[in-house]
């Protein structure tokens, strides 16, 4: 009885979803405002990965609060797994051969990589998000790689609240120099070089040094409390 | 290319369903992984590279291990 309700209910959601959704002309140019960030992003910018432009200088304040959501959710998953005195520890297995020795190959590489990704967000696809979960993937496989290992809290901690720190200061450096908060102050200088977009790249810095340590520390935490 | 997608999305759409009917959270875990994979291959392919390696990296990553930590704590088998 309470699958077919189930079942109906999800038919008469589905069948509106439908209804609405065949209105909407689908890859038609329509939106001015996606054109505008298209032609003119790159000029108004200086950052030639359009979708930076939009993420971190367009839509830099709805940034700020998705990085103050993923801060929170941290927060949330520390407090629940907070105890004051860790309890003696299980006896964990150690990591085959194969696994612990590509751990200490991989590492360096990927955590290489993840700063890469976030260090270059204004030039190529990706930026602080997705470096920082390469770096947070990182972690991962060395606590695949080294059970029992714990991790210095402190340091980690240190990261993130730096990484949020330079971000808003940022942001009010831009109302400083030009008026309102995350406006870009800084040169934009030639596209498609390294140093140029203005504060993009130390905002994207910013958030990748703060989502790498966050979810490193989520892993640390479910990780090392069990 | 639109057949090499139309197969992904038989198996993205077959990896969900398995998801909900497993009864070894374990393996459902592993078929939801899939579904992530999956979508961000499809979202490379519609040129959107900057969300799949989002999905790669969170999805089927971070997220897999998160769920894998949460059932060691507490159950494998649903009821």
């Amino acid at each position: 009885m309470r699958r077919a309700s189930a079942l109906v209910l999800l038919l008469v959601l589905a069948a509106g979803l439908a209804v609405v959704l065949a209105k909407i002309p689908f890859g038609q140019d329509k939106i001015g405002v996606g054109n505008h960030y298209i032609e003119k992003g790159v000029t108004e910018t200086g950052a030639t990965n359009i979708v930076t432009s939009v993420v971190v200088s367009y839509r830099g304040f709805d940034t700020l609060g998705e990085v103050t959501v993923l801060f929170a959710a941290a927060l949330g998953v520390t407090t629940l797994l907070f105890v004051e005195r860790p309890q003696e520890r299980k006896k964990r297995e150690p990591a085959s051969l194969i696994v612990a020795t590509g751990s200490r190959l991989l590492f360096p590489l990927i955590i290489l990589f993840g700063i890469y990704i976030f260090l270059h967000g204004h030039l190529t696809p990706g930026g602080g998000f997705q470096g920082g979960a390469v770096i947070a993937s990182g972690f991962l496989l060395l606590y695949l790689a080294r059970p029992g290992q714990t991790m210095r809290r402190k340091n980690l901690s240190a990261a993130e609240s730096l990484g949020g720190l330079v971000f808003v200061v940022v942001g009010l450096l831009g109302i400083v120099f030009s008026g309102y908060f995350l406006q870009n102050f800084l040169p934009k200088g030639h596209p498609n070089l390294l140093l140029s977009a203005g504060i993009i790249p130390l905002v994207y810095i910013a958030i990748g040094v703060k989502v790498g340590s966050e979810l490193g520390r989520i892993i640390g935490d479910l990780v090392e409390r069990d | 290319m639109i057949v090499l997608q139309a197969i992904l999305i038989v198996i993205m759409i077959a990896a969900a369903v398995a998801t909900s009917i497993f009864k070894d959270l374990m393996n459902a875990v592993i078929a939801c992984a899939a579904v992530s994979l999956i979508a961000s291959l499809l979202f490379y392919m519609l040129d959107a590279p900057d969300v799949a390696m989002a999905e790669a990296a969170i999805g089927a990553g971070l997220t897999t291990a998160i769920f894998v930590l949460a059932i060691r704590k507490t159950q494998r088998y649903e009821p």
